[in-house]
């Protein structure tokens, strides 16, 4: 997708929060990100050491939280937590599912020293 | 690999000399801001933490929780205010704007060329995005409408800053339709809201039945699919039920039109759709 991009985003969020919170350091950042956001995991990482380069979260550690993709059924009307995109519904077997969760990318919080 | 989308595609040829110019600027201003930014902090050294709600509720193992800071910021939110106000831009002037997207060659631009043939008299603005060339925004100035050409350069979609700035460039008329056609791309531009009313996915006949569910996430995204060049369906054994099969099965909600913009085939579906929505949009802001 867009790896590099996405941590310039969190880059820019995490030091205007630097500077509300006056933190000098970010040791620990963590993000959310659903399973149908699109985000690729490893390259997130591999973007994340470079794009901080310079700024209060320079050597902090990234974790990533997964999020379940969700939808819903619209054969059955059910909300259901399915893994992958192309997946039938777990409940009736239907395969008209219509994302409803799981397209999140979200910062969570940070540790600040 | 790509340095703005990191999708692994080194071969960046022929980089003209605007696209360096307009690359570098951008960074120098990001890392001016960058520099302000750590000069401020320097003054504060370790002031206080004000952490007055607190992280409440949020028992982290291994994080203390003085030092948590909760941010449950969307990683896209700078795009997303940018996105607000150009739909808010556009809300005033009762624009009706189509994010149009697919994949490089399926016939986006030959559509905007015959659509604003199709609709004369009605204002029409077009904002192209590609990697690089002006060649598509000049094909849309032949047929009279006003058109500004976005080149992201390496980058692998428009984003909602690029569009409000082309904006400022365009004269939009009130009462009318933009078209952004995006950067030929199934994945990347599905994730970055521009303003837009809708997202259009456009597939031709020759990209196989099966791209809906390769990249389900763009025909998720999209309100509407239009299945392009169905004059050379036979000739390619295309499916075109499957087509609408596959496409439902990623989007159960989505609309589908056929047509050939080359032929005219099923465009008085697609002009028939337009009108409509711009109709909605404009009875809708009536009635606000």
């Amino acid at each position: 997708m867009h790896e590099m991009s996405l941590c310039e985003g969190i880059r820019e969020v995490l030091e205007a929060q630097a500077r509300a919170h006056r933190v000098n350091r970010i040791t620990r950042v963590r993000v959310e990100i659903g399973r149908f956001a699109g985000v690729e995991k490893p390259a997130l990482d591999f973007a994340w050491g470079i794009v901080m380069r310079g700024s209060p979260a320079e050597d902090a550690t990234l974790e990533m939280i997964d999020l379940p993709g969700r939808a819903m059924c619209f054969d059955c009307a059910t909300e259901v937590e399915i893994d992958d995109r192309l997946a039938p519904c777990p409940h009736c077997g239907g395969g008209k599912l219509m994302p409803t969760g799981g397209d999140e990318m979200r910062i969570k919080d940070l540790e600040a020293i | 690999m790509c340095t703005v989308c990191g999708c692994g595609d080194g071969k960046v040829v022929g980089q003209s000399h605007h696209h360096d110019h307009d690359h570098d600027h951008h960074h120098d201003h990001d890392h001016d801001h960058d520099h302000d930014h750590g000069h401020r902090h320097d003054h504060h050294g370790h002031g206080d933490l004000h952490f007055g709600q607190g992280p409440a509720g949020t028992e982290v193992p291994g994080m203390s929780q003085a030092r948590l800071i909760e941010i449950e910021t969307s990683i896209l939110s700078k795009n997303d205010r940018y996105a607000a106000e150009n739909r808010a831009f556009l809300r005033g002037r009762e624009v009706l704007a189509l994010n149009l997207v697919s994949s490089p060659g399926s016939g986006k631009t030959t559509l905007l060329v015959q659509t604003i043939k199709a609709l004369t008299g009605l204002p029409v603005a077009v904002i192209e995005g590609d990697q690089q060339t002006a060649n598509d925004a000049d094909r849309i100035r032949a047929t009279g409408a006003p058109a500004v050409q976005v080149n992201t350069g390496k980058g692998c979609h428009l984003d909602a800053h690029m569009v409000g700035h082309a904006m400022e460039h365009l004269k939009i008329a009130s009462q009318g339709i933009l078209f952004i056609e995006n950067v030929g791309n199934l994945v990347c531009p599905a994730a970055f809201d521009l303003g837009e009313d809708a997202k259009v996915a456009i597939l031709s006949v020759t990209e196989g039945e099966d791209k809906p569910l390769k990249y389900p996430d763009m025909f998720t995204a999209a309100r509407l699919a239009i299945v392009n060049k169905t004059d050379l369906a036979p000739h390619c054994d295309t499916d075109l039920d499957l087509i609408d099969d596959n496409l439902r099965r990623v989007n159960p909600g989505i609309q589908i039109l056929h047509l050939s913009a080359r032929t005219g085939e099923g465009m008085a579906g697609w002009l028939g759709w337009l009108m409509a929505e711009l109709a909605a949009k404009t009875g809708r802001q009536a009635a606000e």
